[in-house]
């Protein structure tokens, strides 16, 4: 055992070192006759050394005990765990340790959570792999600010028509997409989100290009607005329930606003699983051929799982554009593409309690070290790492039917 | 008699310079068991495929009569319609030579997504669904007893809940004629259901394909290799052969025709012959 342990191990350093050469071994350095190349080979022999120790760790500790496999009788349980959570998101502002900065960071998980779920319905139900899900997050965050600077629409009027738009959007990807499955469709979904991005990016007449779009419209509740000093005919929040003025009431209402979007979803999520559409989805992900010599259309349902899961990350992206009020083409990156669906497989594809696990040490996980400036991002693969060794199908895999006999109905 | 359900007629379907199935025509009855026989590569699946909408033959007709479909014009033309819409409008399901069943989902909701055409209409695209109205609930309550039905007669009512993948073989072959049964179908076509099953299984096989041309009233087409099955529940046999039909009638008179023994054993050496084609007691 030890020898191939041994071997396995040196394998891993060695593809380690082959690796962290290029990207830790050179730097420029900047001297008196211009720039040179300094090499940092102890850096890559510390990369290589302590892969080589993890590798040989991991192969030689016994297989980490996975969780018990959940019994049958776990429904309630996951309800109670859902609920819980909730209670927990719902008191989180006015916990006595809650800072603005934890709210703002809360804030940004469930932005996430939001954005897993809707990719949920793609890939975790209707088995669809879309590696270009940030488009439509961008075409919701665009739709907003164009539509609110342009028009002078609300926020509450653009929140649906950006729903709206990124479903259009999500139908405009999938029927030239209906054909593909698997490794090709994630081509294409790939090259999708990158083409939406570089149309941001080009299109500076509209889009304003890579300088983005600055000043956008903050929310209000009801017409109250959260600025310190109202607008005309209108009325400030903290006025109105005779506060004192702070900036932190418009963080909370942003974080109670993003986790009522993200519980809306949810709630769509959880109620149309058990609806024919939803289960036509499951059963589209199991066996197309079957779908169709059941009279069930592939067209239709993949359309409708494409344009729902799209239309929820359009009421992301108009909360995102909302809450930075400045948005470029630089938040809709490939990378966060990877992020959603990272959350989406580590959760345990399907699983809507698996993803608020996994967008918590994706995303917040990172954001907690930030203090670690670049090294934050060894958190993030770290996490990444750790799950996939521990639950190699996901944190929450275990189905539970939609329907079972002697259900009440 | 009761009049054709199905007529295929001069169906030829070409692969390049391959005629899978060459000039076929036969007809298939509702309340009968009509089997499709011939050797490996006779055209037995790709015939299916055609009837079932997967392939569109380059030639042919495949015609559907049923009383039932009067509002459509009492007459549907297979070669004309999408796959999916074969089952949906003309009422024709299928089960599959290497079962394919909805793995992760539980037997119950395999049997509740084939009743998806109707229960779609009901809930008006799920937003019945989604508001839980009455209507929806009534239907899917509907289904549920339909799906309990089914699940009584290929006896899994015990399995409902459990992932449709963990079944047993046997239990996948049965569970997947239910779920085309819960198509409410006029036409039921098997493509090999014995491959795979013991004696005892097929036997029970035997039975439920019976009950449903008897208690149902539907026509079957079945394609068999098990000899027995064929025999012993057949009412009437097509036998094919490099794509042609090479004999046709009953099963009596099917396993006499020296054309189908030479099919089946190249040249005739009577001794050599299987009891089931020589006449012998058929199990």
């Amino acid at each position: 055992m030890l020898p191939a342990a041994l071997r396995d191990a040196v394998l891993a350093g060695l593809v380690a070192s082959a690796l962290a050469l290029p990207m830790l071994g050179f730097r420029l350095v900047d001297s008196a006759t211009g720039l040179t190349l300094a090499g940092r080979f102890d850096l890559v022999a510390w990369a290589a050394g302590i892969v080589f120790c993890g590798r040989l760790v991991i192969r030689l500790l016994p297989p980490l005990p996975g969780l018990p496999a959940l019994p049958a009788g776990t429904k309630n349980l996951r309800l109670g765990a859902g609920w819980i959570l909730a209670v927990i998101a719902l008191v989180l502002p006015f916990l006595p340790f809650a800072d603005r900065n934890l709210v703002d960071k809360a804030t940004l998980v469930l932005i996430y959570v939001m954005l897993g779920w809707g990719l949920n319905i793609v890939v975790g139900l209707a088995g669809l792999l879309d590696l270009g899900f940030v488009a439509f997050y961008a075409v919701g965050a665009y739709s907003y600010a164009l539509l609110s600077q342009t028009f002078g629409l609300s926020f509450w009027i653009c929140l649906p028509l950006a729903g709206m738009l990124s479903a259009g959007f999500g139908l405009a990807l999938g029927f030239p997409v209906l054909r593909l499955r698997g490794d090709y469709l994630a081509i294409v979904t790939l090259g999708f989100g990158e083409i939406i991005r570089v149309i941001l990016q080009n299109w500076q007449d509209v889009t304003g290009g890579p300088m983005g779009i600055s000043g956008i419209e903050r929310p209000s509740l009801f017409g109250l607005s959260f600025k310190a000093v109202a607008p005309e005919g209108h009325q400030t929040f903290a006025d109105f329930f005779g506060l004192d003025y702070s900036a932190d009431h418009r963080v909370i209402f942003l974080y109670f606003l993003i986790l009522a979007l993200a519980l809306a979803t949810n709630l769509f999520t959880l109620r149309i699983r058990r609806l024919p559409v939803g289960r036509a989805w499951e059963a589209l992900r199991e066996d197309e051929i079957a779908c169709r010599s059941l009279g069930i259309n592939p067209t239709a349902v993949k359309l409708s799982a494409f344009a729902l899961g799209a239309m929820f990350a359009g009421f992301a992206g108009s909360f995102f554009a909302t809450r930075q009020g400045f948005i470029s083409p630089e938040s809709f990156t490939f990378i966060e593409s990877a992020v959603i669906l990272a959350i989406v497989v580590l959760g345990g594809m399907g699983s809507q309690i698996g993803i608020v696990l996994a967008a918590v040490l994706l995303v917040g996980l990172p954001e907690w070290f930030r203090e670690l400036q670049q090294y934050r991002m060894l958190a993030f693969g770290g996490a990444m790492v750790l799950i996939m060794l521990w639950k190699p199908s996901g944190l929450l895999s275990h189905r539970e039917p939609t329907i079972r006999l002697g259900d009440p109905r | 008699m009761s009049l054709p359900l199905l007529d295929v007629e001069h169906v030829t379907m070409r692969f390049g310079g391959l005629f899978a199935v060459n000039d076929l025509s036969f007809s298939a009855r509702s309340g009968e068991i009509t089997a499709v026989i011939g050797p490996n590569g006779a055209g037995k699946t790709t015939l299916f495929n055609c009837i079932t909408g997967f392939y569109k033959p380059q030639v042919g007709r495949m015609a559907l009569r049923h009383p039932a479909l009067d509002h459509l014009g009492g007459e549907l033309l297979l070669e004309r319609l999408d796959d999916h819409a074969i089952n949906r409008r003309a009422r024709v399901a299928r089960t599959f030579q290497n079962i394919r069943l909805f793995a992760k989902m539980s037997v119950l909701e395999n049997l509740i997504v084939a009743q998806h055409t109707a229960l779609m209409a009901a809930s008006a695209f799920s937003l019945a669904g989604l508001l839980g109205l009455r209507r929806y609930r009534d239907a899917e309550r509907a289904a549920v007893a339909r799906a309990r039905h089914w699940l009584d007669r290929v006896a899994l009512t015990g399995h409902a809940d459990t992932a449709a993948g963990s079944l047993p073989y046997g239990h996948q072959r049965r569970l997947e004629i239910a779920r085309a049964m819960c198509t409410d179908p006029l036409l039921l076509c098997l493509d090999e259901p014995a491959a795979g099953l013991n004696p005892r299984e097929s036997a029970e096989l035997n039975r439920l394909l019976r009950s449903i041309r008897d208690q149902d009233g539907i026509g079957l087409l079945l394609i068999e290799h098990d000899m027995s099955v064929v025999m012993e529940i057949s009412d009437q046999v097509v036998v094919l052969d490099y794509g042609r039909k090479i004999a046709e009638g009953s099963p009596a008179e099917v396993k006499r025709d020296p054309t189908v023994i030479r099919a089946y054993l190249g040249e005739p050496e009577d001794a050599d012959l299987p009891p089931e084609l020589t006449g012998g007691p058929s199990c």
